[in-house]
This record gives structure tokens, sequence and C-alpha cells, in this order.
């Protein structure tokens, strides 16, 4: 690592800008204190150094290709200047021009922010991590080329900075390490927001040079508009998934459940992740256990075209404004539809902000159509009295991830946590929790991201300080005959968490699994069968 | 034209360049658009305890159809010791606030002594004659004013040397600060010492910077300064005052907006309400990112770009 790499060195030639090497990473407790003993780091291959750029650090999000001429790099750099001045324009950012120019404008770089951030923290505070890094770059080309006189006082005012495509490849990539937490703005005595200038570089990259995360993209946003739903399901096969988790899930509880479709009218139209169907089906049938216990007037809806009815992801939210504007609206379609009264957005943070928060300013007249959390509505059927538990069937220790998006930039807080104080005997917290929580590290699409050798940077940088607060959580019953679970009510930051555990080996090794809310809830349903949860499938 | 005429002209013009230049930049801001919501918990104006812990009415079943409360008090509560103690700065980094919170409390008390001084002078257009051995109120505004000024000139002064030791020597810091971060609080201490200066040498009762202000309402510009110190500390002084609001020091006032406009905005929008006809005209902006999947060409707007459909493949 080259700890005192400056800002303006973003522009010179230096491959890469700064190593990460996993020994100058902080130690993580018992018993991964060995370095030595924790999984390696693979390096990037030639091949990828030679086709993609590659010299910010030892890793790649975005591969990009290097430019093939002088020519290219000169349009390219005109290309990102154009970008610069849309970005601060009212017609092509009026979503968020104004706290942009507020946290452009106003930093006295006292670098409050700093220490806050996870990924700088553990990074063993790598200076091209630091949440100002990043930001800092941009301020200055802010100040450089689009304020009057830019050119002759900007290095005095602001500091030095050179524009040339090093500094734009990199910048690129930078503006994927990431987890758009905005745990730095909290601690900002400004109340300014480096998340922020974040999310916009990207948007930049993105909605100017067509520069943006594959998996985000292509594979996330494009594929969702097309068939229904980024996971590639259509129509036909979640329902056909949909069925097969019903009749699994009946045989498990003993409770039989069908699946309702397509209600018109109904009170609640639930929408997951369609992540959790492919990858955790148990989460689709434990909702459905629950409501249909609890006598919701529920439906799922198979809406793929005009409308997007069965996933709720909205991957714009980490990088595109007119992405996240396209699925925010198809989403609001689908429940208009069906004339249901509110939509519940599943276990998924990024999907809740996103569809709630963000797109309220989007939707407008018949398109705002209320929607909830399934947070607020499971803890109203866990307290109505309507279903008996047992919570002696969730005897073993819990503790909760609290989502970024879902916690911090929502403010719900509560309702999970009174669920597992009910029914779990051994829930405690981590340290810290509730808004003031760390990233699980797969933020911002992270968690789907794991080309080149990504991952890797996933578990050693941006996961690690989730992984020290997990085996603190546990510290006292780290022997793995004592099954513990790390309740994540959120289908992205499952995906890390279950990277997290297979990379270390955190079944085997400490007795850790992870799982979502309603899982906990139907295991601790007194009429159903007991053992809903299943350990260690990994 | 003499050069206290100059002098007096300087005091009017750096005013007038401080009122508007806050005012410019408020206006900019507060013009921009309505922005997309991008709250951070807590939100203080949250009723009850979700204020403290960082809960919202969105851990509500049916949040939209129960009372939008928000508690004043409890905005209150967090922006008071906010603005007066910088309590975020103190939590989250103290070897800061050790310096900030004096340097930016000095100038609190600072500018409390400039309104001690007009109303001494508007007091002695009436016949109170403000002095150590004055009337009662003349005397009170007399200790006043010099209490306020040698605890305000303390504190700012072991606030900028603070400040400017820390960007120097910080590790930290260095890489981030710029000619012009040294700059400003090179001009602060010097406007310090030259204030320690005066007070000490040239006007230690304040008559002549009372008689100054009383001069400035009353436009008497011919009016002798008394003091070429006073003079120059007046003249550093009120162009340091013109020169913050251009500068990023100008969060004095747009905090204001970060929290207000930006944290704590969690404005539902309803519909038919003013929000949504915001959005309404917003929508109708033009779009001219040039990404290919965005489709755009600078004619359609963020409703078409928004509703229309991909090539599906
Ligand atoms: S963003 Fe805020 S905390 Fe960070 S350096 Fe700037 S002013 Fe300080
Ligand atoms: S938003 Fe989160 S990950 Fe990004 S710089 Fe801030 S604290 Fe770090």
């Amino acid at each position: 690592m080259n700890p005192s790499v400056k800002v303006e060195e973003i522009s010179k030639p230096a491959d890469p800008l700064s190593h990460v090497d996993p020994r100058d990473l902080p130690i993580l407790p018992k018993p991964y204190d060995d370095a030595e003993k924790i999984p390696a780091w693979k390096p990037l291959s030639d091949k990828a150094k030679g086709e993609y750029e590659s010299s910010l650090d030892d890793t790649i999000a975005l591969s990009i290709r290097k430019p093939a001429s002088k020519e290219e790099e000169e349009r390219l750099i005109r290309q990102f200047l154009d970008g610069l001045e849309k970005l601060f324009s009212r017609e092509n950012n009026w979503t968020f021009l104004q706290p942009m120019t507020l946290s452009m404008e106003n930093c006295a770089k006292c670098q409050t922010c700093a220490e806050a951030c996870h990924i700088y923290e553990m990074s063993g505070h790598n200076e091209i991590y630091r949440p100002t890094y990043r930001a800092e770059v941009l301020r200055r080309l802010y100040y450089k080329y689009l304020k009057p006189g830019g050119a002759l006082f900007s290095k005095w005012l602001h500091g030095d900075i050179e524009l040339n495509w090093t500094t734009i490849a990199r910048l690129a990539e930078l503006s994927y390490r990431c987890n758009l937490c905005r745990r730095c703005a909290q601690t900002c005595p400004l109340g300014l927001d480096n998340g922020l200038i974040t999310h916009d570089l990207r948007k930049l990259f993105s909605q100017e040079m067509g520069i943006y995360a594959k998996e985000l993209h292509d594979n996330g946003s494009m594929l969702q508009l097309r068939v229904g739903s980024s996971t590639g399901m259509n129509p036909l096969v979640v329902k056909d998934n949909i069925e097969f988790i019903d009749e699994d899930t009946s045989e498990r509880t003993g409770i039989p459940i069908q699946t309702p479709w397509d209600v018109e009218g109904a009170d609640v139209l639930l929408i997951h992740n369609a992540g959790e169907i492919m990858a955790w089906p148990e989460n689709h049938g434990a909702f459905a256990t629950i409501f249909e216990a609890a006598g919701i007037r529920w439906t799922l809806s198979s809406e793929s075209q005009e409308a997007l009815g069965y996933d709720n992801i909205n991957y714009g939210l980490f990088y595109d404004d007119v992405m996240l504007a396209k699925v925010a609206v198809k989403h609001a379609k689908a429940a208009k539809k069906l004339g249901v009264k509110k939509i519940v957005l599943g276990e998924c943070g990024h999907a809740h902000k996103a569809l709630t928060v963000i797109a309220d300013r989007v939707l407008t007249g018949e398109l705002n159509i209320p929607r909830e959390s399934a947070m607020a509505l499971l803890k109203e059927i866990v307290f109505s009295g309507k279903i008996k538990f047992d919570p002696s069937r969730n005897d073993f220790p819990v503790t909760l991830h609290d989502p970024c998006n879902m916690v911090r930039l929502m403010g719900i807080v509560q309702p999970q946590r009174e669920i597992l104080q009910l029914l779990c005997p051994q829930f405690r917290e981590m340290t810290p929790h509730g808004v003031d929580n760390y990233c699980c590290g797969g933020g911002s699409g992270f968690a789907i991201m794991s080309g080149h050798n990504f991952e890797d940077w996933r578990m050693h940088v941006s996961g690690r300080k989730k992984m020290e607060q997990i085996l603190h959580a546990f510290h006292d019953e780290l022997d793995p005959s004592i099954r513990k679970y790390v309740c994540a009510p959120c289908s992205n930051c499952k995906g890390q968490m279950r990277d997290l555990i297979k990379y270390y080996d955190m079944w085997n090794q400490c007795g850790i699994s992870y799982g979502g809310l309603v899982e906990l809830i139907v295991n601790a349903m007194a009429d159903a069968q007991p053992g809903y949860i299943e350990w260690g499938l990994f | 034209m003499s050069t206290t005429v100059v002098l007096y002209l300087i005091t009017y013009l750096a005013m007038a360049a401080f009122v508007l230049a806050v005012a410019a930049r408020f206006v900019k801001i507060f013009r921009m658009p309505l922005h997309l919501r991008w709250e951070l918990y807590p939100v203080a104006h949250e009723m009850g305890n979700k204020a403290k812990y960082g809960g919202s009415k969105l851990e509500e079943v049916d949040w939209w159809t129960k009372e939008e409360g928000k508690s004043r008090i409890n905005e209150l509560k967090a922006m008071i010791p906010e603005m007066t103690f910088l309590v975020l700065l103190y939590e989250q980094n103290r070897k800061l606030w050790y310096r900030s919170f004096p340097f930016h409390f000095g100038l609190y008390i600072l500018s409390g002594m400039l309104a001690l001084l007009g109303l001494g002078a508007v007091c002695e257009l009436y016949g109170v004659t403000i002095a150590a051995a004055g009337t009662s109120v003349g005397s009170v505004i007399y200790y006043l004013t010099k209490l306020a000024a040698i605890a305000g000139l303390f504190l700012a002064s072991f606030g900028a040397v603070g400040l400017l030791q820390m960007r120097l020597g910080d590790a930290n810091l260095r890489g981030y600060t710029s000619p012009a971060t040294i700059f400003n609080l090179l001009f602060f201490l010097l406007v310090f010492i030259v204030a320690w200066l005066t007070l000490l040498f040239a006007d230690p009762t304040f008559d002549l910077t009372r008689a100054y202000v009383q001069n400035l309402l009353t436009f008497n510009l011919s009016a002798p300064v008394g003091s070429a110190l006073l003079g120059l500390e007046i003249l550093l002084a009120v162009v340091l005052i013109a020169y913050i609001p251009m500068t990023h020091m100008a969060h004095f006032f747009l905090k204001w907006f970060t929290w207000h406009k930006i944290r704590w905005d969690d404005e539902p929008n309803r519909i038919g309400g003013a929000i949504e006809q915001k959005i309404i005209e917003q929508v109708q902006y033009p779009v001219s990112w040039s990404a290919p999947h965005i489709n755009a060409d600078g004619k359609k707007n963020w409703l078409d770009i928004a509703t229309e459909e991909i090539e599906k493949k």
C-alpha cells in the first residue's frame, strides 16, 4: 500500500496507484487472527491487466477496455467533461443537483468522515479509499473545469489536478470502491455526503459514457426490463418455482399453502427480490406461511412487460437515475393494474429504499400507490396474537444485521428488533447497530459483483468490518458445535453473508449460519412442524 | 477623497458585499429543483423516541394514513446544541473540536460584540453615555462590549492558532489542505492580532470604535477614525467579513440546507400536493445524457425517457 498517495497523483502513471496488500489489513478476531490461514487473494491475470483498466488498485470492478488510440482517449476525456457539466445542470440532474452542489462547494476537508468508513478503516487506512479522496478528485475537476476562472485559480483555491484518461479510468473504478452506505455522511459536521458524490459519479459514468458494472446494468436493470426479472425468470418460470416452493414448504411445516397470483383488489401486493425465489426459496415459503396464517388478503403479480410485478430489485438506485425511474414506474404499474391497496416490499433493503423513498418523488397521480416495508407488517402480525409462537424453538444465538438502505436511510429500525426480542431468547445486538450499523460490504451492488478477483476485495476489504462485528457478537460461543444465526433481512446483504461465510468457512470453523427474518418467525410457529431453518447448507 | 472617507466607503461596500454574497448563494441553492428524497436517520423532527434511535414513520403499518406528526421540540433539541457547541464534531473528531469549537464560539461572541457596539452607538445618539462610570445601562453595555471582545478574541485566536497548527502538522489533513485554506486561517489570525493590538494600545475603552459605528449609522463620513491601528483593523475585518460567504466558509448558513432540505427532508409526496406539482413540472425538463441506453436527444423529457420501453432483443 502507498500510505501517502496524494489526490493529484490519480493522474500520474503508477501501476497501480495503491496496492491492497492483505498483510496491511487489520487482523480479524479469532479464529481468523492468523493472516496466513485466511484465504489468499487471487492476483489479477495478465490477460485482464492487458485488456482492462486496472491501474487503481489490485482489482477490477468495471472491466473498462483500454482505449485503442490517443484519439479515443481524447474523445473519452471530452465525453467526461460533457458529463461533468450535465451533472451540475438543472435539466439533466434535477434529481440531485441541490445536495450535490452543497457537498461539492462546502467541504471543510476536516476528515471527520474518514474514520466512519469501514472500507477506509479495514483497508488499513489505504488513502485512495478515504471517503474524501474520490470526492476531492471530483471537486478539483469541478472547480477547474466548470467554474469561471478555474484554470487560473482553482489550483490555489482547491488544489492541483490534471485531467487525463488515467484520471477518468481510475475515478470510474474508484466509484465502485464505496458501498454508498452513507455512514460517513452521518458524521459530517456540515451535513455533506461523500456517498452521494460517489453515487453521482457513477451516474456520470453510466448516463454519459455508458460505463457501469455489467452485473448491475446488462444482467440487472436491462435484463429485468426485458424479461421481468434480473434472475432471467419469465412469468412461467417464476410461477413454476413458486408452485414448487409452496409444495415443499407445506410439507416442511405441515401447514398447507398456495400462493395467490394476480388477485385483483388484494390488500397487499408482495414483491420479493426475485433472487430469494431462486437462491433462498424458504424465504418466500415463510412469507406465504405467515400471511396465510394471519389471514392477509395478499397476492403476487406475474407482470413482466408493461409492468414489473415479481422482482422488486431496482439497481438503478446504485448507478443510474434513468434506469431507476424506468423500473420504479413499472413496479407501480403492476400494483395499479391489480388495483391493490398497497405494495409490501419483501426482505430487500435497496428495493425498500428505491421504491418507497427515492421513487416517492418520481411517482405521481395514480402511480403513487402506498408502499410499505414487510418489517412493519410482520411486526403487526407477530404481535397481533393471530399466530401462536414457541420461542424455545429459536433458542440459539441470533444477531441482527441492519441493512443500510432500510435502517440508516429509511429509519426502519425497531420492528425487526421487537420480533427478534420476542421470538429469539438468545438475541444479541452487534456493536454498533441500528442507524450506526456498518454495511455488510455487499452494498451498492457489490454483493452480485464477483468478476476477476473483485470477490477477494469484497471479502478482504469491504466485508471485513461486518466479519469482525459478527465474530464479536458471537465471541463467547464460537465453538462450531453451537449453531448461530445472523439474521439479515435483505437479499443483497444475505448474498454478502453467504459469500463471507463460504469464503472464510465460517460454518465449519465457527458454526455461523445466516438467513432472513421470516424464516425465524416460521421456525417459532407453534402450529408448524419444528425445524424450518435448515443449517449449514453451504 | 480622504483616507477616512475611503475607509467608510469600503466598510459600506464590504457590508453590502457580505449581504449580497449570502443572499446570492442562498437564493442559488434555494431555487434549485426539488431533489429526490435523500434523508439520513436519525431525523430530528421524528416524534418521541424515534428521534433518538433513528426511527421513522415508515416503521408503522399504513404509515400514509397516520397523522404526519413533526416534533419541533425534538428538532430544536438537536439543532441548538449542534449550532452552539458543534456536538457532532465533539462526538466524531474530538481533536479537531478542541480547536474548532473555540474558534467558532469566539466568532459568535465577536458577532455579539459587534451588536453591542451598534447598540452602544445608538444609545449614545440618544444621550446615554457608554462608559465605565456612565449610567447603569451605559456601564453595562461598556463592560459587556469589553468582555465580549476579550473573551471572543481569546477563544477565536486560540482556535485559529490550533487549526493552523493542525492543518500544517496533521498528516491526515495535509494532503487536503490547499494554499487558500492556509491563507484563510492566516487572514483570520492577522485580523485577531491587529484587534488585540488595537484593544491594548489604541482603543481600550472602545470609544473610538463606537464613534466609528455611530458615524457609519449617521453617514458622518468626514469624522476622523482617531487611530491608524483601529483604521487598519476596521479595514482588515470588513474585508474578511465580505470574503467569508464567497468561500466554503459559507457553511455557516448553508448548513441549514444540508440539514433541513436533505438529511431531514422526509416530506412524502401526496397526490394533488405541492411536491407532486413540482415533480410534474420537473419531469418536463429535457434530457441530453449521451449514453446509448438513455436514448435521449435533448428534446425528449424525463417523463418520455422514464416511460419509454427499452429495445427488447
Ligand atoms: S465531507 Fe464533511 S466530514 Fe468529510 S472532510 Fe468534508 S466537511 Fe469534513
Ligand atoms: S458511503 Fe460508506 S463506503 Fe462509501 S465512503 Fe462513505 S462510509 Fe465509506
